[in-house]
């Protein structure tokens, strides 16, 4: 038996030019779903968000949501897009059972906005991301596969479909292929999503959370060797994380690269991310190429958006996440490299809201670099998800600032709120961590000490001051910690009359 | 037979409203009258006997207390089974909806619940209204009042001969090709489709959703227009329904029964008169009524409209295309019947296997067309070819009605031919809308009004208008009506 | 010659779902072969510069507020289910992951 020995990934970068490009669905977050008045909202009981529409129920008529248009549009200036002047949905016809009337309403040829950009930040540079489409669709229900291994569909005995999800919008956002990212393609890719994750934030449509599916993300790419045409590209599903999408390209640009070294054909397939074993998996092969037969929906009427809507639109759209930094690092004081480093580790936002919370920018920064990503990094999680909120990191931090906490305790203390213990306070009082600032107790300590230590108490006595330094830790150590060192000094002090 | 049943739909309404009888004893003669003759004529798929009368008994309770009632209150109505009624039984003329009962009511009946009308059932259609003839219905044909041995026109053949068999005054029926007005000129009622977008689809089981048009059946005019007053209006869940009020279509029937027609000009297509036309006794009854409607003050002007001759070909490639995509919600999964599933097949199986048992012949035929005419590579020589052709015949109406205010036409080229002449051969079947298609394709009302018998078989007489100009057609018809009478079917009874 | 093969009719078949005979196959390709020789009559109209009509109803921009209309109930949902499991629509195994 032999193994492929895959290349690593460098030189797989050297010896060849990776394209990529990225589809990124995003569940708008409307009260109602697209073409019905059912609520969004999330984690109902199976199918009570259904009515005769969004159930594909014979006889029942779509009517499109302007609220979903408007984010739609919204979405497409953030992103510098060309806003249609008039474009229809189209019927997407094929079968599969969590498609209630087996078409789903998308755009086809004539999507809402076109031919935009976005700017993004990798090391330093500027790469600009040609952003070919923006257009509406609904979302699928869900189906949970029954009887085979782990709820896959493979080996599954039976499916069950509940159609909650079913009509909810769904924008989709296709970039156009983007050449010449070289090594840094996977980091390409993150910074994109990572940079339209907070776009669509910053506008409100979307609560954009990668895994609850809310913003989804599949990833395009090709190699070829350089001065040569592009590949044939590959489709990587089911990427739900910000670090997935940059292991999902990095590791189909491994695989890819192997391939083609030993003299092997890419085929275009559709791929999937396995977040477990940080690779990619061929999809089941298709019979025959999927002819979908798009045709315009006859139940819907063209969108002609007015020109003086879409300027209005233009004229409130919330400042550019971009500029947003640089405020934000004005205000903060920062240098650009600690500004990147605050960006790469993903907590602008997460400073923000914590400074919004009472905490100054310092502590704020100190915090989500410092103890937290180490945190996050220990349990390969998005700081975002560390189990922290800015709020709990300011009420730490009061809590320190106050003479509560020491700063060992409060390390102690945010475990606690990691473990969902609850509040800092909670967690303090319900583990007995306050800084010991009880005079009486920590007297009683002080005697032990020095009565403990005769020697070093006649130093310290005889004005070596210096010498207290081991009464102290014999005090620290017998609190167990919680004694404020600065105080406990003063006390030894004063009791031998050294001060 | 009760004389009650006999009655127009103004009477029944003026006798309830004027307490010379109840609505609970106008729904039970009619009640009866299906007892009496529907085994015949097999207009209906489901009687729904108490909830009809339930609400006759509300309307005689609301006119006990002085309530205002409407124009309709207290009239039976038989609905095509096509449209949706909340817990009443839905087929659409198939096997795959057998036993289907909708949590909804679709906007013209929930429309005619609140008019107070009452609903006496579900008529006979073509499966999913694609048909000429009810003969593809899965649960049987209806039988031709006049002639129990033809057809009573399609897909709303039910429909059609219920009223023409007395057995309601008034019934829906929806049009996509000629689905109402068809089965109105072989059954000698009048069947009137109004403009698409001005009365409701929301609950009409697509067809094809571009062409769909629900629309009145009556064995007069004027009822035809009460009805249609009653069903149509702005609905803001069909997002195709026009945002403006009704014509005044009740007006423009009582205008046109003054028998006054001086200075309206009728049109007559010169295209119709080529190709494959009317039949002689068709034709002869068509122009003894041109010759009435003359007499009236008409003037007849003949139009051109050169791309009326591709509207069939065009006709059935967009209906079916659409039809292709509007069926393939029958799969077995949510609702209606499925097939096959022993715990062994997959879900393509199950779901291929149900759609075989579930459609007819003629449902399949349409669907795998239209799955052609949508293909890459094909949809633009068939549907893309198809849709430009549409504006064409458009335009055709459009520079028509510049010189004319109605074209007229025979309804249908033939008039009711016996069972199963036209199964074997498809397109043949296809023929009898040649004279309705250009008007569902353009978008215009279109209304069929009796005007004589060929061999003893009732005549249509089609007059089209231009879109949201509906009343117009009313008034022509009305004044035909008061020229050359409406038409009495012979006896069922013995 | 035949506008429509026998073939591809069965490929039709396939991906409208219906599990037609093959007996059906020899009907329907026949009667959909006179159909489509004579549908295609469409194509003998000069129509290039002619723009398509999906819709006879000149509107546009028909929008719904964003305001929650009552769902169904959940029994009302599954009421018409051929076949239902821990409130959900059973089927049988899928075996694409896409169609």
């Amino acid at each position: 038996m032999t193994t492929t020995t895959l290349p690593d990934y460098d030189a797989a970068v050297a010896a060849f030019e990776p394209v990529i490009g990225l589809e990124t669905h995003v569940e708008l977050g409307t009260n109602t779903k697209m073409f019905c008045g059912c609520p969004t909202d999330f984690g109902g009981e199976p199918n009570t968000r259904v009515c005769p529409v969004c159930l594909g129920l014979p006889g029942a008529l779509p009517v499109a949501n302007k609220a979903a248009i408007e984010a739609t549009i919204r979405i497409g200036l953030a992103l510098n897009c060309s806003i249609a002047t008039w474009c229809r949905f189209a019927r997407k016809n094929y079968f599969y059972p969590d498609m209630p009337k087996n078409f789903q309403i998308s755009q086809y040829d004539e999507p809402l906005c076109v031919d935009g950009y976005l700017d993004v930040e990798v090391d330093g540079r500027t790469v600009r991301i040609g952003i070919e489409r923006v257009h509406l669709e609904e979302d699928t229900g869900k189906t949970l596969h029954v009887g085979g291994a782990t709820g896959r569909i493979h080996g599954a005995t039976e499916s069950l479909v509940d159609y909650n999800r079913a009509g909810i919008p769904l924008v989709e956002i296709v970039t156009k292929p983007v050449p010449g990212a070289g090594a840094l393609a996977p980091e390409i890719a993150r910074a994109y999503v990572t940079e339209l994750r907070d776009i669509l934030r910053g506008l409100g449509v979307s609560d954009v959370r990668m895994e609850e599916g809310s913003l989804r993300c599949d990833v395009n790419t090709s190699l070829n060797r350089p001065g040569e045409e592009w590949g044939t590209r590959t489709e990587t599903k089911n990427v739900n994380s910000l670090r997935s999408v940059e292991r999902a390209v990095r590791s189909e640009i491994i695989r890819q690269a192997a391939v083609l070294e030993s003299g092997g054909r890419i085929i275009q397939e559709t791929r999937h991310f396995s977040e477990e074993t940080g690779d990619t998996r061929p999809g089941r092969s298709k019979e025959e190429a999927t002819d979908y037969r798009y045709f315009p929906e006859p139940d819907l009427v063209p969108l002609a958006p007015d020109p003086q809507w879409v300027e209005e639109l233009r004229a409130a759209l919330p400042e550019a996440p971009r500029v947003h930094r640089k405020r934000l690092q004005e205000a903060w004081g920062l240098s650009d490299l600690d500004m990147r480093s605050v960006v790469n580790a993903g907590a602008v936002e997460l400073i923000e809201q914590t400074v919004a919370a009472g905490a100054t920018a310092a502590a704020a920064r100190k915090w989500w670099l410092g103890e937290l990503a180490r945190r996050a990094n220990e349990d390969g999680i998005e700081l975002s998800a560390v189990g922290a909120t800015p709020a709990q990191v300011a009420e730490l931090q009061t809590l320190v600032d106050g003479g509560k906490l020491n700063d060992k305790l409060a390390r102690v203390v945010l475990e606690g709120v990691i473990a969902g213990e609850g509040s800092p306070t909670a967690v303090m009082e319900a583990r007995g961590l306050a800084v010991v600032s009880d005079t009486g107790a920590l007297t009683a300590a002080v005697d032990e000490a020095i009565a403990a230590n005769p020697d070093v108490a006649a130093k310290v006595r005889d004005g070596k001051v210096a010498a207290a330094g081991a009464l102290v830790g014999a005090v620290m150590k017998t609190t167990k910690g919680q004694a404020d060192a600065k105080t406990v000094r003063e006390l030894i002090l004063e009791r031998l009359g050294a001060n | 037979m009760s004389d009650l049943t006999r009655l127009t739909a103004v009477d029944i309404a003026k006798r309830i409203s004027d307490g010379d009888v109840s609505a609970e004893e106008v729904t039970r003669a009619h009640l009866d009258r299906i007892a009496a003759v529907d085994g015949k004529v097999h207009a209906f798929l489901h009687v729904d006997a108490d909830g009809a009368i339930a609400a006759a008994q509300a309307v005689d309770a609301r006119r006990a207390r002085g309530d205002e009632l409407g124009p309709l209150a207290g009239v039976p109505v038989a609905v095509k089974d096509v449209l949706t009624t909340k817990n009443v039984p839905t087929t659409a003329g198939s096997k795959i909806l057998e036993g289907w009962r909708p949590p909804y009511d679709s906007t013209v009946v929930e429309r005619l619940r609140d008019a107070g009308t009452v609903i006496l059932g579900k008529t006979n259609m073509d499966e999913f209204a694609m048909g000429s003839s009810t003969e593809y219905s899965a649960y049987g044909p209806t039988n031709n009042p006049w002639d129990l041995g033809r057809i009573p026109g399609g897909s709303g053949g039910g429909s059609a001969a219920a009223i023409a068999a007395y057995e309601a005054p008034l019934a829906i029926g929806t049009d996509t090709g000629g689905s109402i007005r068809q089965p109105g000129a072989v059954t000698g009622t009048v069947g009137s489709k109004p403009t698409y977008g001005g009365t409701s689809r929301y609950g009409l089981i697509a067809f094809s959703s571009s062409l769909d048009t629900p629309g009145p059946c009556a064995r007069t005019v004027l009822d035809a227009a009460l009805l249609h007053e009653v069903m149509a209006g702005h609905d803001w869940r069909d997002s195709t329904s026009i945002p403006q009020p009704v014509p005044p279509v009740v007006e423009a029937a009582k205008r046109g029964m003054t028998g006054d027609l001086t200075g309206v000009k009728l049109g007559l297509v010169t295209e119709f008169g080529t190709g494959e036309g009317a039949e002689p006794g068709v034709l002869a009854a068509f122009n003894d009524a041109l010759a009435a409607l003359t007499k009236l003050g008409a003037e007849i002007v003949e139009v051109s409209a050169p791309h009326f001759q591709y509207a069939l070909p065009a006709y059935y490639l967009i209906a079916p295309s659409e039809c292709s995509s509007n069926l393939a919600r029958f799969d077995g999964v949510r609702y209606g019947l499925r097939v096959g599933d022993d715990g062994n097949r997959s879900l393509e199986e199950v779901m291929s296997l149900t759609r075989e048992a579930g459609f007819g012949p003629e449902v399949k035929r349409r669907i795998m067309l239209g799955t052609y005419a949508l293909s890459s590579g094909y949809y633009d020589a068939y549907y893309g070819q198809a849709q430009k052709v549409r504006t064409l015949i458009t335009q055709d109406f459009n520079q028509a009605f510049e010189q004319v205010d109605v074209l007229v036409s025979p309804t249908t080229p033939f008039v009711a031919f016996p069972f199963g002449s036209r199964t074997s051969d498809p397109y043949q079947m296809y023929l009898a809308d040649l004279f309705t298609i250009p008007t569902n394709l353009y978008g215009g009302p279109g209304i069929s009004v009796p005007c004589g018998l060929s061999d003893g078989l009732p005549v249509g007489f089609q007059i089209m208008a231009p879109t949201m100009a509906d009343d117009r057609m009313y008034r022509v018809a009305a004044a035909l009506e008061s020229a050359v009478g409406t038409l009495t079917p012979p006896s069922l009874e013995g | 010659m035949a506008a429509i093969s026998r073939d591809e009719v069965a490929h039709l078949a396939r991906l409208s779902r219906l599990a037609v005979t093959e007996q059906e196959l020899d009907t329907f390709a026949g009667q959909l072969d006179v159909i489509l020789q004579a549908v295609a009559r469409v194509g003998e109209v000069a129509a290039a510069e002619i723009p398509p009509t999906s819709h006879s109803v000149p509107l546009t921009n028909v929008l719904r507020e964003d305001v929650v209309i009552n769902c169904l109930t959940r029994e009302e949902a599954l009421a018409g289910a051929p076949d239902v499991e821990a409130d959900r629509f059973r089927v049988p195994r899928i075996l694409d992951e896409e169609a």
